[in-house]
C-alpha cells in the first residue's frame, strides 16, 4: 500500500490521528494553544463514538472528567449537552468517592462533539486513514495516509482506540473489523512494528443492542436518575441544566441462561484460546462469571438506553463472545428479555497496544522527539482515561513545539497524575481502567475541588478562559472567608444552645466552642448548625459542600497533606539527565535494567518501579548528593 | 525536616557497654523524655559533649538501666545533627530496651546505614568516600533483608500472614464497595468491620505478648548440631542445656518442624536450632531433607559436628564434613570410652582446620572444653552475633506496634461511622506495617483480591 504514488497535501504544527476520545481532546487543546491542528480519522461519523457502554463517569472515571474540564478540556462542557440521566454515586459514603456517572446519548455526544471540533478556528477535520508516521532522526515529520497524501507537521498525536489490527470475535467468527463495523487500521500496526514498536495484543467486549419493543420492562426495577443534577462541568454549576431523564432498568440473568453458557463454552475463543489478548478483569464476559462464580444463580443485568432518538437499549453486564447462535437463546433466558429482538450482537475485540514504558509523563515518546500516544493504544480502557491522556498529549504537544516547559501532573495533584504515572511506570498486562483506589491521597483528590485544584493550572497553561479563571478564584476566596468566619463564631454553653443541640441529637456543651469545630461532630453540619448562626448570608451549593467537607474532613485532610509532603521530597528528586545506569556503582542489575528501560522523571519515581528495591533507592539518592557536589566544586 | 533516628551502635554481645545513639532535630527531646538525671537535673540543660549519669525510666517509672548520657550539639557531630549517645551496660537486654522506649517516644528506628547516609548527606563526609558509602548501605541493606527473611521462618511469619491477609479482607471490602458501589456484592456493614477490626487487634497483641515474653523475638547465634544417628547429639544438647541455663523451653503443642532452645553460655547467647530433628530421629538430614540442612547451615553462625569414634566413618559422615568444611564449627570427636575404629588424627586430616574436641558425653567428658573453645571463638571475634538480627526483631516488634496503633484508630472510626474512604487510610496503613515485617508492600494485592473475591463486572 505505500508503494502508492506519495504527495504533500498540507503542512501542520500537530497531527493528531484517531478522532475518539483522546484524539479530540488532544486536537481541540493542540489547536486552542495557537497550533495549526489537523485531525485525521477513518470515519467522520465515528468522532467521539461511544462503543461500548452509554455512560460518562462513574468511580475514579467521574473524577477524571472533572479534572478534564477545569483544565480547560471539553469532555465535561460536552457531556453535559448530551446526558439524558445524572446520578452521584457512593453517596452514602464519604465526599472524596462520590462520583458522578451519567447516561450519554451517543448520537448527541457524538453530534456535539463533532460541532466544537468544526468550529475550532486552527482545527482542521478529515477522514483518512493514517499508515505510517514519518520519522528522520528520531524526530517526527509528518504521516502518509492511505491515498499518499502526505501531511508534513512538527508533532503526531497517535489516538488510536482499539483499531490498530483490530479483530472482532463472535464465536467460531471472526474477521478484521474496528469497534462497531468500522475498519480496522491494518497498515499502521505493522508500520509500528517495522520501526521497531513493541506491540501487544488487548482485548475487550462489548454487549449487545436490542430493541426496546421487545423488552418487557414490568418485571424489571426501574433505575431513575437523581432528583437533583449535578453538572460536570465547573462552568455549569450555577445552570439548571433541568431534563426530563429517562430512566435505566435493572433485571437479573437466570440459571437457565447459565446452563446455555456453560453448554457452549467450548465455542467462546477465549475459553478454546483463540484470543491471545488480555481482557480487564473488571470488565468480564458473561461467561468468566458464570465460571468464575459458578455458585452465583444469577447475575445484574442493566438495560440502559443508547439515546433519545433510538429504540436501541444496551444490555450491561452480558457481554460474551459466545457465536451469534447461543446469544439468541443467552439474551432469550433474561427475566424481562423473553422475546427480545438482538438489533447488534455481542462481540469480543482484538486490538494492538504499544507498551506505553516507553513514554514519558508528558506521554511523548522517549527517543523519538515529539511523537506522542494517547488513550487505549497505551494500554488504557474507557472513554474518560483515553480524553484525559489526549489533553495531557496535545497540551506537550504544543509545549514542545512552543519550547515550553513540558506539562505533567503528579499523582498528589490529580488523578490524571496517577492514570498516567501507572500507565508509563508500572508493566501493565490488562486495560487500565482508572479506580479510586489506584490514587494514594484519595481524600485530597476530590470530584469537587477538581477546580480548586487545577483551573490555575489550565489557565496559566492558556486553556482556560479568563471567566473560568475568575470564577474560580472568586469561589476560592468566599471559600476561606467562610471558613474565617466560622472560626471567629464563639458558641457558649447556655442553657438555650444546649437545647438545641440536644434537639439536633447531640451532646450539651460544657466549655465555649468556635462553630466550625461544633460542625465537626458527625450529627451536625453546616446547615442544620445555622440556628447557632443568625448572621449567616446564604452561599453557593458548591461552596456550601467545600466548607462543609473541609471542616469536617481536616484531620484527615491534614494527615493526607502530611503524606503527601514526604512524597513530593522524592519526586523532586530529579533523575532525568541520567543516561546510563549502569555507571551507577551499587545498583542491583534488575534495576538497573528496569531503570535503563523506564527512564524514570524523579527519584520517587523509580520507587514505585517494581524490581527496584529500597536500597536501590539509597543508592540513587548518595549518587545525585554525589554528582550535586562535583557541580558545586566545578562552579 | 528529616525525622530523629535511634539504634544500637555498638556491636551486640556480653561487651562491657552497649551503645545506643540518636541523631535528628529532637534528639535531645526525646531523650530528656526517659532520662532521669542525679538532682532531676533536664537533660536539656547538659552541656555540649559532657558526660552526664543517670537513669532511663520508662513510662510506668521503673528503671530499665543505669547509664552515661552525652549529648552533642549540630554540626560537630557524625552526622552533622544533633546527636545523643547513651551508654548502657553490655549485653543485649540493657540496650535493646533502652532502644524500644526511645522508639515509643518518638524516634524512628534508622535504616541500615543511615547514619552514615545522613553523615555524607549533610557533607560530613567527602566524596571520596561516597561508594565506600554506597557500599556499606548496599550491605547492610541486603543483609538486613536475608536476616528479617530467615527471621520469617516459621511461627511468626505465618501469623504475619494470616494478620495481613485479614487487613487485605477488609480493604478489599472497603475497596470493592467503594470502587463497585453498582455491582451485586454484599456492601459490608459497620458491624461487620468492627468485628474483623477486633480480630486483627487481638491477633497483633497475640503477637506482640509472646514477642514481650521472649518467645519468638530471641537473639542469638544461630548454632546448629550435625551428626549421624545415635552419634550423642541429643546427649550432648541435654547436657548443655542441664550445665547451663535455658533461656525458653520449647514450646509445647508446637507443630513446626524446627525447635529452638535458647542457652547462655557464661552470657553468650546460644541459639540451638533443630533440635526437633535430633530429638525425634536422632537425624537432622533425614528428617528436614538434605536441602533444608544445608540451608540452616548456610545460615548457622556455629556449626557443631559430632562423630562417633566408635564406628567406622561412613558415608553420612563424609557428607557432614563436606557440608562444614569453611564454616564456623567444631567437631566432636565422641565415645572415646569405647574401642577406637579410627583416630582423632584420621578425622583432624579429613576437616582440616575444624577445631576438634575429644569427648565422651554420655559421661560428662568434653563438655567443658566445648564451652571454653565457643568462648574462646566468641571474644576473639571469630564468631559474632550478628547485630542485625537484633535489630531486625526490634524493627518487627516496632512495626507491630504501629499496626496496632493504626487498626486500633480504624476501630475507633468504625464506631463512629465515619465514611468508608477515611478508614481505609489507617487499614492500609496497617497492611503495609506489616507487610515491611514480611517484605511484601506490593499494592496490586488490592486489586487482585477484589477481582478474585467478587464478582465485579457491572
Amino acid at each position: 500500500m505505500r508503494d502508492v504514488k506519495q504527495f504533500v497535501a498540507g503542512e501542520y504544527d500537530v497531527v493528531v490521528v484517531g478522532a475518539g476520545h483522546a484524539g479530540v481532546e488532544a486536537a481541540l487543546a493542540s489547536s486552542r494553544l495557537g497550533m495549526q491542528t489537523l485531525l485525521l480519522t477513518i470515519s467522520l461519523d465515528s468522532i467521539a463514538a461511544l462503543p461500548c457502554n452509554p455512560n460518562i463517569g462513574g468511580t475514579g472515571k467521574g473524577h477524571l472528567v472533572r479534572e478534564i474540564d477545569a483544565l480547560g478540556g471539553e469532555m465535561a462542557l460536552n457531556i453535559d449537552k448530551a446526558f439524558i440521566q445524572s446520578r452521584m454515586l457512593n453517596t452514602s459514603k464519604g465526599p472524596a468517592v462520590h462520583s458522578l456517572r451519567v447516561q450519554a446519548d451517543k448520537k448527541k455526544y457524538h453530534t456535539e462533539m463533532k460541532k466544537v471540533l468544526e468550529d475550532e478556528p486552527n482545527l482542521n477535520l478529515m477522514q483518512a486513514e493514517v499508515i505510517d508516521v514519518l520519522i528522520e532522526d528520531n524526530e517526527v515529520k509528518g504521516v502518509l495516509t492511505r491515498t499518499g497524501a502526505v501531511y508534513r507537521c512538527k508533532a503526531v498525536v497517535l489516538a488510536t482506540g482499539t483499531y490498530l489490527k483490530a479483530r472482532v470475535y463472535m464465536g467460531e467468527v471472526n474477521f478484521p473489523s474496528g469497534p462497531d463495523g468500522m475498519f480496522p487500521a491494518n497498515l499502521l500496526s505493522d508500520a509500528l512494528k517495522e520501526k521497531g514498536f513493541k506491540l501487544r495484543r488487548m482485548k475487550t467486549g462489548t454487549p449487545a443492542r436490542v430493541h426496546r419493543d421487545s423488552i418487557d420492562f414490568s418485571v424489571m426495577e426501574v433505575q431513575p436518575g437523581d432528583e437533583e443534577i449535578v453538572p460536570f462541568s465547573f462552568m455549569n454549576m450555577d445552570k439548571g441544566l433541568d431534563i426530563d431523564q429517562v430512566p435505566c432498568y435493572l433485571t437479573y440473568t437466570t440459571e437457565k441462561m447459565h446452563e446455555i453458557i456453560r453448554d457452549n463454552l467450548h465455542r467462546s475463543p477465549m475459553y478454546a484460546g483463540e484470543i491471545e489478548g488480555v481482557g480487564p478483569r473488571y470488565c468480564p464476559s458473561i461467561e468468566d462469571k458464570v465460571v468464575r462464580f459458578a455458585d452465583r444463580d444469577k447475575h445484574q443485568v442493566f438495560i440502559e438506553p443508547e439515546g433519545l432518538d433510538t429504540k436501541e437499549m444496551y444490555v450491561q453486564g452480558v457481554s460474551t463472545s459466545l457465536p451469534v447462535e447461543v446469544q439468541h437463546q443467552m439474551y432469550k433466558n433474561i427475566i424481562g428479555l423473553e422475546n427480545v429482538r438482538i438489533m447488534r450482537p455481542a462481540y469480543a475485540i482484538e486490538y494492538d497496544a504499544i507498551d506505553a514504558t516507553i513514554l514519558k509523563r508528558t506521554l511523548e515518546h522517549r527517543e523519538i522527539k515529539n511523537l506522542f500516544f494517547a488513550g487505549q493504544i497505551n494500554g488504557s480502557s474507557g472513554y474518560e482515561e483515553a480524553a484525559a491522556q489526549g489533553l495531557i498529549a496535545g497540551i506537550n504537544a504544543a509545549h514542545n513545539i512552543k519550547g515550553k516547559e513540558p506539562f505533567i501532573l503528579d499523582r498528589s495533584e490529580a488523578y490524571i497524575g496517577v492514570l498516567i504515572d501507572d500507565l508509563v511506570t508500572k508493566e501493565t498486562n490488562e486495560p487500565y481502567r482508572m479506580m479510586t483506589s489506584r490514587a494514594e491521597y484519595r481524600l485530597t483528590l476530590r470530584q469537587d475541588n477538581a477546580d480548586l485544584r487545577l483551573t490555575k493550572k489550565g489557565y496559566e497553561i492558556g486553556l482556560v478562559s479568563e471567566e473560568r479563571y475568575q470564577r474560580t478564584i472568586a469561589k476560592e476566596m468566599v471559600i476561606n472567608e467562610e471558613l474565617e468566619r466560622l472560626k471567629n463564631i464563639r458558641i457558649n454553653p447556655t442553657e438555650e444552645v444546649n437545647k438545641k443541640l440536644e434537639e439536633l441529637g447531640s451532646t450539651p456543651l460544657k466549655n465555649s466552642i468556635s462553630l466550625y469545630e461544633l460542625i465537626k461532630r458527625p450529627e451536625l453540619n453546616y446547615d442544620n448548625t445555622i440556628i447557632f448562626d443568625p448572621d449567616r448570608k446564604e452561599l453557593k451549593r458548591e461552596v456550601k459542600q467545600q466548607v462543609e467537607i473541609q471542616i469536617k474532613y481536616e484531620g484527615y485532610i491534614k494527615k493526607q497533606m502530611a503524606q503527601i509532603e514526604q512524597f513530593k521530597k522524592l519526586e523532586n528528586k530529579k533523575l532525568d539527565h541520567i543516561e546510563d545506569y549502569s555507571v551507577i556503582k551499587g545498583l542491583s542489575n534488575e534495576a538497573i535494567q528496569k531503570l535503563n528501560h523506564i527512564r524514570p522523571d524523579s527519584v520517587g519515581q523509580a520507587s514505585r518501579i517494581s524490581g527496584v528495591s529500597p536500597s536501590d533507592i539509597n543508592v540513587l539518592l548518595i549518587y545525585l548528593e554525589q554528582m550535586r557536589r562535583k557541580g558545586k566544586n566545578n562552579d | 525536616m528529616l525525622d530523629t533516628i535511634a539504634a544500637i551502635s555498638s556491636a551486640v554481645g556480653e561487651a562491657g557497654i552497649g551503645i545506643v545513639r540518636l541523631s535528628g532535630k529532637e534528639a535531645i527531646n526525646i531523650a530528656n523524655r526517659v532520662f532521669k538525671g542525679v538532682k532531676n537535673k533536664e537533660l536539656i540543660q547538659a552541656e555540649n559533649r559532657k558526660l552526664n549519669y543517670g537513669h532511663i525510666i520508662d513510662e510506668e517509672g521503673s528503671i530499665i538501666d543505669e547509664v552515661l548520657i552525652v549529648y552533642m550539639k549540630a554540626p560537630y557531630t557524625y552526622t552533622r545533627e544533633d546527636v545523643v549517645e547513651i551508654y548502657c551496660h553490655g549485653g543485649i537486654i540493657p540496650v535493646r530496651k533502652v532502644l524500644e522506649l526511645l522508639l515509643r517516644k518518638g524516634a524512628r528506628l534508622a535504616e541500615p546505614g543511615e547514619f552514615t547516609k545522613r553523615a555524607f548527606l549533610n557533607g560530613r563526609l567527602d566524596l571520596s568516600q561516597a561508594e565506600a558509602v554506597i557500599d556499606i548501605i548496599r550491605a547492610k541493606t541486603d543483609k538486613s533483608f536475608q536476616v528479617s527473611m530467615n527471621q520469617l521462618e516459621g511461627n511468626l511469619s505465618k501469623k504475619i500472614t494470616e494478620l495481613r491477609d485479614q487487613v487485605l479482607n477488609m480493604i478489599a471490602h472497603v475497596e470493592a464497595s467503594i470502587d463497585f458501589p453498582e455491582d451485586d456484592i454484599e456492601e459490608i456493614t459497620y458491624e461487620e468491620l468492627e468485628n474483623m477490626a477486633h480480630r486483627v487487634i487481638e491477633g497483633i497483641k497475640e503477637l506482640l505478648n509472646t514477642a514481650n515474653s521472649g518467645k519468638i523475638l530471641r537473639d542469638g547465634l544461630n548454632t546448629v548440631i550435625l551428626g549421624k544417628p545415635n552419634v550423642g547429639k541429643s546427649s550432648l544438647l541435654n547436657a548443655l542445656l542441664r550445665e547451663n541455663r535455658a533461656i525458653v523451653t520449647d514450646i509445647p503443642g508446637t507443630t513446626r518442624d524446627i525447635i529452638e532452645e535458647f542457652i547462655s553460655i557464661d552470657g553468650i547467647p546460644l541459639k540451638i536450632v533443630d533440635t526437633a530433628g535430633i530429638r525425634e530421629t536422632e537425624d537432622i538430614v533425614e528428617k528436614i531433607g538434605v536441602d533444608r540442612a544445608k540451608e540452616s547451615i548456610e545460615l548457622a553462625d556455629l556449626i557443631i559436628a559430632v562423630f562417633d569414634a566408635s564406628r567406622e566413618l561412613t558415608e553420612e559422615d563424609y557428607n557432614i564434613i563436606d557440608l562444614i568444611k569453611g564454616k564456623k564449627s567444631i567437631a566432636i570427636f565422641n565415645k572415646t570410652d569405647l574401642p577406637n575404629s579410627y583416630t582423632m588424627e584420621d578425622l583432624r586430616k579429613l576437616l582440616g582446620h575444624i577445631e576438634i574436641i575429644e569427648a565422651s558425653i554420655a559421661n560428662g567428658i568434653g563438655i567443658d572444653k566445648l564451652e571454653e573453645k565457643i568462648k574462646e571463638m566468641f571474644y576473639s571475634g571469630s564468631l559474632e552475633l550478628d547485630s542485625t538480627v537484633v535489630v531486625t526483631n526490634i524493627r518487627h516488634k516496632n512495626q507491630l506496634e504501629k499496626a496496632l496503633r493504626n487498626m486500633e484508630s480504624a476501630l475507633e472510626d468504625i464506631r463512629a461511622n465515619i465514611p468508608l474512604d477515611c478508614i481505609e487510610v489507617d487499614l492500609r496503613d496497617c497492611w503495609d506495617n506489616l507487610g515491611e515485617i514480611s517484605g511484601d508492600t506490593i499494592s496490586e494485592d488490592i486489586l487482585d483480591r477484589i477481582f478474585n473475591e467478587f464478582c465485579i463486572g457491572k
